[in-house]
């Protein structure tokens, strides 16, 4: 058993706390892991990723070979079209319907939702509009995740589980914020599945 | 012990703590950053670990040196630009030689994410004739970096741990071994230590005799591994580092079996290299950087009677990182079938000042100041502000290594460009700046040097700089710039006007002027009040 996750997005998203999420759910587990993020000049306000490997056998390559994902989990709508190669025909797209407009020539957003639909396995989810209603904008990360939730070969429990570890640090309202934004996402996931 | 979840680049600061480490230094840069940023966090812990940021690559490595000197073991890290600032040092060290285990980490980024060039830290570890490791995995760069400090008390040298972007920066488990204690205070004999060229000579000699115990123990390191296939002798591969991963994540999905000869240390395994080509009647070679192995292999005039292919051959590409889908068609093995993005123009993000970033008030108010010289030139250095590079701003027209704004604007001013403006950071500064600015303002050149003072390493994710502040006026005063041309702004959307005036004062001056804009990096300023 293995999955092959695109984690995407801008700088500044969030993207490695969902990547520690999953992971430390995979690990509980005792699948092996291997995650290639990116560090330095891009975390200013770039195009970022993160490739998230877990399976059950050995992984060699830290990068997902483009054919080989078998989802792409963005935060953001432009990102995913960016990583659409490295999907295999039948892996599917769960996506955040909110742009992030901080360039001049931002695609027309309707033009980049349309070319997500045209996955056959896609999902879109205004988790801008569903982190707002947990309590805080800046738990999209965390609405898209549970969004994801119902397809990954991690365990929902789990999942909330290291949620709470991530934001042990803040104060509750943060922890409470971010797991109610997990559990939006994951309804409005549900529909499709 | 526990198996941990850690980036490369913390395994290797793992290792070098289990392995009796006392002291460590580096300068910050990616992809090496978090080695001393994990070796800072453990320190809390370890109270006899000493892991500190250093002012440049060249005095991070002199410190290291210091500690083998004593007898104690030192880690060293840097990214690979930073080993050409401390390449003196360095190949220095070899020379001398070690007294307490001394192991460098050097971290290459091909592809250039985060740098201005890919050159691939192999050839300085040839160049010195020092032993280098070069890890394909976590596990192995923790277990490499291990044995590193074993290998450089045992040979007496330092040892080069290389790594590339996409080890440094990807996680994955980690089983450590018992940890033990530190070395005992001894010195260095000042014989090997003083390099007068009495004692140089002879301690090149002993440099050079020991080469073949060098090749020796790549023959016998566990890290490098043959694997023959006597069914099938068309193809061999020789794959070292992370590429080794890319050929096997290729191979294993398709069941396909050439023989295989895995190389992670340097010297090569001359005798490995020589069974597999043998063996087999093409050699492919997959390495990370430049064709270095490639090269060895092919010689002048290649190896009679056999093909060989690899990057010189154009099977692989020169430039840019591998990838498991690069390395593919090399193996003889048609794409996987994908999903194409068809009918879209993609645009790229690339990455941008932030939000009231005070790089960006400082750069429109130089840009207002220079409008009306035709003649005017910015001449940039390496850090954040190097974005300014980009629209809206197109703020600077040059960025080539550490401190260089200072020291082209010099020369650049000597040659007649006028106004000649040097833009760059108090770390930048601090590494490399200061020395450049003695000669400037020795010599009085008619320049204006713009220091962006937001007290922070912002770019490599908010390390200390030591060039900043009052001390950094103090510094600028004391390289013999004129009190009356050190001007101090505050970069902020309501100064602009004043800030203007006073920039255009000192581009009007004839002589060395500088002007310190002074204002805390938004995300540093917000990670404080978070942490309050």
């Amino acid at each position: 058993m293995k999955q092959d996750i695109i984690l995407a997005g801008v700088g500044g998203q969030g993207i490695l706390s969902i990547a520690f999420v999953i992971d430390s759910a995979a690990l509980k587990n005792g699948f092996q892991v291997k995650q290639a993020e990116v560090h330095g000049m891009s975390q200013r306000g770039g195009a970022v990723q993160s490739h998230l490997r877990l399976s059950d056998e050995r992984i060699f390559s830290d990068l997902i070979p483009k054919g080989e994902a078998d989802m792409i989990l963005s935060v953001e709508p432009l990102e995913t079209l960016r990583y659409l190669d490295y999907l295999r025909p039948e892996g599917i797209v769960v996506s955040s319907s909110t742009p992030f407009i901080n360039i001049p020539d931002y695609p027309d957003i309707e033009a980049v939702l349309g070319k997500i639909r045209e996955v056959p396995g896609h999902l879109i989810i205004d988790s801008e509009k569903l982190a707002r209603e947990a309590g805080s904008a800046r738990t999209q990360n965390m609405v898209m995740l549970g969004a994801a939730s119902r397809y990954l070969m991690v365990k929902k429990d789990d999942l909330v589980e290291f949620i709470g570890v991530l934001f042990k640090t803040k104060n509750e309202s943060t922890v409470a914020a971010n797991i109610k934004a997990f559990e939006l996402g994951r309804g409005a996931a549900g529909p499709y599945a | 012990m526990k198996a941990e979840l850690l980036l490369g680049d913390e395994a290797v600061a793992l290792a070098a703590l289990h392995a009796g480490l006392t002291a460590a230094y580096s300068y910050p840069g990616t992809p090496a950053s978090e080695i001393l940023e994990y070796l800072i966090k453990l320190a809390e812990e370890h109270k006899h670990l000493k892991a500190s940021w250093s002012v440049n690559e060249k005095v991070a490595y002199e410190e290291a040196l210091g500690v083998s000197f004593a007898g104690k073991r030192a880690l060293v890290s840097m990214k690979h630009v930073g080993l050409n600032v401390a390449a003196d040092p360095f190949m220095n060290s070899a020379i001398t030689g070690t007294n307490g285990g001394l192991v460098l980490a050097v971290a290459d980024d091909p592809s250039m994410h985060s740098s201005q060039n890919e050159q691939d830290s192999r050839y300085y570890a040839q160049f010195a004739q020092i032993f280098c490791f070069e890890p394909s995995n976590h596990q192995e760069a923790y277990d490499m970096t291990r044995r590193a400090f074993d290998l450089s008390e045992e040979t007496g040298l330092p040892v080069m741990v290389r790594l590339v972007t996409r080890l440094s920066h990807s996680r994955s488990m980690v089983q450590p071994c018992e940890a033990r204690g530190e070395n005992e205070l001894s010195y260095g004999a000042s014989s090997d230590w003083t390099l007068l060229p009495v004692n140089a000579r002879r301690r090149f000699k002993i440099l050079l005799e020991k080469q073949p115990s060098l090749t020796r123990l790549a023959e016998e390191s566990e890290f490098n591994r043959l694997e023959l296939n006597d069914k099938d002798r068309s193809l061999g591969v020789i794959a070292s580092g992370i590429a080794y991963n890319y050929v096997m994540e290729n191979l294993t999905s398709k069941g396909k079996a050439p023989s295989v000869l895995k190389i992670g240390t340097y010297p090569i395994p001359e005798t490995l290299c020589r069974q597999l080509v043998n063996h087999v009647d093409t050699v492919l070679v997959v390495e990370e950087g430049y064709p270095f192995i490639e090269k060895m292999l092919r010689g002048l005039f290649g190896i009679p009677g056999k093909t060989l292919r690899g990057k010189l051959s154009g099977d692989l590409p020169l430039s840019g990182e591998l990838s498991p889908e690069v390395v593919r068609p090399a193996l003889g093995l048609p794409g996987l079938p994908r999903r194409e993005l068809s009918g879209f123009q993609l645009v790229a993000r690339p990455p941008q000042l932030c939000q009231g970033c005070p790089h960006a008030d400082a750069l429109i108010a130089l840009n207002k100041a220079l409008e009306g010289y035709p003649g005017a030139n910015v001449f940039s250095d390496i850090g954040c502000y190097t974005l300014g590079a980009y629209p809206p701003y197109k703020a600077v027209q040059t960025c080539v290594c550490m401190g260089a704004s200072v020291s082209m604007a010099k020369g650049g001013a000597e040659a007649g460009v006028s106004p000649s403006v040097a833009v760059i950071g108090d770390s930048t500064f601090g590494h490399s700046g200061l020395t450049p600015l003695l000669d400037a303002a020795a010599a009085n050149t008619n320049m204006t040097v713009v220091i962006l003072d937001n007290a922070t390493v912002a770019m490599t994710g908010g390390q200390p700089s030591y060039a900043s502040g009052e001390r950094l006026v103090r510094l600028i005063e004391g390289a013999g710039v004129p009190r009356e041309h050190i001007r101090v702004i505050e970069p902020l959307p309501k100064n602009l006007e004043k800030n203007i005036k006073v920039i255009k004062e000192e581009l009007a001056h004839e002589g060395i002027s500088v002007i310190v804009a002074v204002r805390e990096c938004v995300v540093e300023a917000r990670k404080k009040k978070r942490r309050d």
